[in-house]
């Protein structure tokens, strides 16, 4: 009888770090090619228009599709920093969810409401720009608070509280768009009036990639200049790794639950302003599209490093984007999109294993071999 | 100097066993017999190779080179293969590890029966009650079978260990490291156990540094250096001093050397401070003393009588319910335990890896632990990369912390390592606080090997000779009597009185210490 045993790399050599998800995106490839063999497709067109759907010809210069890619990207990537942030002092954030609909309701707030509140505010984008984007992040910081103080005072489990505020903030947001903020000009579709267009985040030529994405960009170069740089990246790992010690060090655990916080809910907040300021230009259905919750698999396959959540948040959303292409092109069912996606995750989450671990192979032979 | 078994059957043979990691040997073409009836130490300095050979015995892991003969369930000597730790069991070998294997919130039948093999989907807990409590009974190790594992001390938490090794029909029994974490009483009542075990025809193997213990408890020895056998004797042919020089590889001093030298001004004073415990109830009371600049005053006392809270009062860690403590003549009321820290404490922590350390993080950035707030290490609100490495190299170099990098993770490095990095980083925080800094050392050479105990204890006379306050908290009296000045003895939190170590006897000590005769 042969036996799998699972034995710790004691040293793992050095090309395991990219050997390890290169052969984990060939056995999903491999995997997800005999399924959709088993539905009746064609799993070499189906990978193509997946790739079609989600670079599209990029080596040609056409940028369409790719764009798509970048702007589903953009909020993964926002949010996947944010939780991270919170993971790395092991404050388990669930709640970016509802942290990125809190931030879009304070830059709908600010976008529908304050041109007609203070007319003197100069009506430009710069400045409506700042203002959305602070409104945004206090929005999403306040409510990264409450579990904040609740763990803070009280012990309070933070993942119960941030999960469930994420319920509170989505209600609220549908109320709003279907209800309080209803457009009475919008002929009965549900969704806000459309935002005055100074408001509108600048686009990179004729696609709808914005300037989100840059924030993006820069919030991962200061995501990484925390942590590598600073005092107060220096007390958060230190937070994170053994409590104890950092109380011994001195360091207050109340303050860097507040300020972890801070930081992680005004990131998500961040990435709501992005998605109504820079895509749907008014609040509606689509502003919560579980990128809170996508971004724990980001942080995690990332192993919380911003460089690698910003690769990381790219190639999930081309999955996401592919799959969404093959619906369309190859007249598979949404499930079976799904299906696809779900097993390229499975093979990429789980080949990380055998970058920590070797497979030994031996043979049993009895116990007693006399 | 191999001396081959004569008196009991032989019921495990190592043959030539080699063990290789990349890149390191851990153990080399070792010999090994354990005889039934025999209590067998495996001595050795950290990293000797001591637990890895008995992982492979215990099938954790698995020989390159060489063999493992074993006679148990009736078999006569041969050959075996142990492939995994389940197989380690059937063949009748157990091991109790130094972190406990129990899960806190069942109770102690539950824990024994975890994972045995033919226990039914609903187990008949009744029974396993009664054979638990037999078993205890049997072997001196009486522990209540309903009792749930956190409301059990450490002591007894071991009790529950080896009972599940009896349950399981071990008839080899290895324990590593098993006095690490008890109480002197409790190590003599473990040895008595072994003893128990012994008589009745098991093999026990107990993995040690503590030569005192070795040389009571064992009947013979083995000694391992680098991963080899340098040694197998009879315990009664064996000298302290003779272990130590095959342990270390050299002559080793116990004594050291203390000159006498007058104290200088207070720099701790302690009036009338109490405080709870964790849970809230009184754990020191009423205690006062000063520890002066150039001294060291020791606290003994039996393990829970009060030492930790006391360490953690006068580091700032814990709020005072009564009483005040000067440092330097200030008020140190109210302060956070980096006002302390300002105030020239250090602090070396009893749990290693616990408090000292943050185990998943590179030792450079434990180095920097109590001196990232100011320059030269932070700069504003950043840090200086340089200035860490400069650190790091410095602290590494002078306290001769044998590490790969400054890189490597504190909790890869061996315990005597991560001592003397804490040292390190304590002494010096110290000594560049401005002022004449108070040490605060709990337990400072538990669990090191004697190479590294002689490490730590220069370098808390080195601090002395140079001025510091020094308070050394220690269950092991002959520490407290070779180091310290004066001797606070607590029992229940409460202070039995302070007597000069060169004029008391360790008998007035220990009857201190039972609380019996308060020096009132």
């Amino acid at each position: 009888m042969i036996r799998f045993r699972l034995e710790r790399r004691i040293d793992p050599p050095r090309y395991l770090s990219w050997a390890v998800p290169v052969a984990s995106v060939v056995l999903a490839l491999v995997a997800s090619g005999l399924l959709l063999l088993a539905f009746g497709a064609n799993p070499i067109d189906t990978f193509a228009a997946m790739w079609d759907g989600a670079f599209g010809d990029i080596f040609g210069g056409e940028v369409y599709s790719v764009s798509e890619t970048l702007v589903r990207a953009t909020p993964l990537m926002l949010t996947g920093l944010a939780v991270a942030v919170a993971f790395k002092m092991k404050f388990w954030n669930i709640g970016a969810e509802g942290q990125l609909v809190m931030g879009g309701i304070a830059a709908s707030a600010v976008a529908l409401f304050l041109p007609d509140a203070a007319p003197w505010i100069p009506q430009t984008l710069v400045v409506y720009g700042l203002i959305m984007g602070g409104a945004a992040i206090l929005a999403g910081a306040l409510w990264a608070l409450i579990p904040a103080l609740l763990k803070a005072y009280l012990n309070v489990s933070e993942i119960i509280v941030t999960l469930m505020l994420n319920y509170i903030a989505i209600l609220w947001y549908s109320q709003l768009f279907t209800t309080s903020w209803k457009d009475p000009e919008g002929l009965g579709f549900p969704g806000s009036a459309l935002f005055p267009e100074f408001t509108w985040l600048p686009r990179f030529s004729n696609t709808r990639v914005n300037v989100a994405l840059l924030v993006g960009l820069v919030a991962a170069v200061g995501v990484w200049v925390l942590f590598a740089k600073t005092r107060a990246g220096y007390e958060i790992r230190l937070l994170g790794d053994n409590p104890e010690a950092a109380r011994f060090a001195g360091v207050s655990v109340f303050r860097n639950i507040l300020l972890v916080m801070l930081i992680s809910g005004g990131l998500a907040g961040l990435a709501g302003m992005g998605e109504v300021a820079g895509i749907s230009h008014k609040l509606q259905q689509g502003l919560s599209a579980n990128n809170g919750f996508t971004a724990i698999i980001v942080a995690w396959v990332a192993k919380l490093q911003p460089w690698a959540i910003v690769l990381v948040s790219i190639l999930l959303a081309a999955v996401f984007v592919g799959g969404d292409q093959i619906q369309m092109t190859m007249g598979l069912p949404a499930s079976v999109a799904q299906v696809v996606q779900g097993v390229m995750l499975f093979f990429v989450l789980g080949g990380d294993i055998f970058s920590q671990y070797r497979i030994r192979v031996s043979r049993e032979r009895g116990e007693v071999m006399a | 100097m191999t001396s081959e078994p004569e008196g009991g059957e032989v019921a495990v043979a190592i043959r030539g066993l080699t063990k290789r990691f990349p890149g390191v040997i851990a153990n080399e073409n070792v010999d090994l017999t354990v005889r039934r009836g025999e209590i067998h130490a495996l001595l050795g300095e950290n990293g000797a190779g001591k637990s890895t050979l008995m992982s492979c015995l215990v099938g954790l892991y698995r020989p390159t080179e060489g063999h493992i003969e074993l006679a148990t369930g009736g078999k006569p000597l041969q050959k075996v293969d142990i492939h995994s730790p389940r197989a380690a069991i059937r063949l009748g070998i157990g091991m109790v590890y130094q972190h406990f294997k129990l899960v806190p919130n069942q109770t102690v039948a539950e824990n024994v029966i975890l994972g045995v093999e033919g226990v039914g989907f609903i187990p008949n807990m009744k029974a396993v009650e009664t054979e638990v409590a037999a078993l205890g009974e049997r072997f001196g190790l009486r522990v209540d079978p309903t009792a749930e594992i956190w409301q059990l001390s450490v002591g007894l938490r071991q009790r529950v260990e080896i009972l599940k090794l009896l349950y399981r029909g071990a008839e080899i029994l290895i324990l590593d490291e098993p006095t690490a974490v008890l109480t002197p009483q409790e190590s003599a009542e473990l040895g008595a156990t072994l003893r128990h075990l012994a008589n009745d025809g098991r093999a026990v193997v107990f993995i040690s540094h503590k030569l005192d213990e070795v040389l009571a408890f064992s009947d013979r020895v083995t000694v391992l250096r680098a991963g080899k056998n340098v040694a197998t004797l009879d315990t009664k042919d064996a000298t302290k001093a003779g272990l130590a020089k095959l342990m270390v590889g050299r002559e080793v001093l116990f004594t050291s050397d203390r000159e006498d030298q007058e104290p200088g001004p207070v720099v701790l004073d302690c009036a009338a401070i109490s405080a709870n415990d964790g849970r809230g109830l009184p754990a020191i009371e009423d205690l006062s003393f000063v520890v002066r600049s150039g001294e060291i005053l020791g606290v003994a006392g039996v393990a829970g009588n009060g030492q930790f809270e006391l360490a953690e009062c006068v580091t700032g860690l814990r709020s005072l319910t009564a009483g005040r403590i000067l440092l330097h003549g200030d008020d140190m009321g109210g302060l956070s335990p980096r006002g302390f820290i300002r105030h020239g404490v250090s602090h070396v922590p009893a749990d290693r890896l616990g408090m000292g350390l943050a185990g998943g993080l590179p030792l450079s950035d434990n180095f920097i632990m109590k001196r990232y707030t100011s320059a030269p290490i932070a700069s504003g609100r950043f840090l200086r990369k340089r200035a860490i490495t400069e650190l790091s190299t410095e602290y590494i170099e002078k306290f001769s912390v044998s590490t790969p990098s400054a890189a490597t993770p504190a909790r890869n490095l061996s315990g005597g390592n991560q001592q003397k990095a804490i040292l390190a980083r304590e002494i010096d925080a110290g000594t560049k606080s401005g002022v004449t800094p108070l040490i605060v050392a709990a337990y400072p050479t538990r669990g090191l090997d004697v190479g590294a105990i002689e490490a730590v204890r220069e370098a808390l006379l080195a601090e002395r000779r140079r001025g510091a306050a020094i308070m050394l908290i220690s269950e092991d009296l002959d520490e407290l009597f070779v180091l310290s000045d004066r001797v606070m003895v607590l029992h229940g939190g409460v202070n039995m009185g302070i007597v000069d170590a060169a004029g008391v006897t360790k008998e007035r000590i220990g009857l201190m210490m039972a609380g019996e005769l308060a020096a009132k």
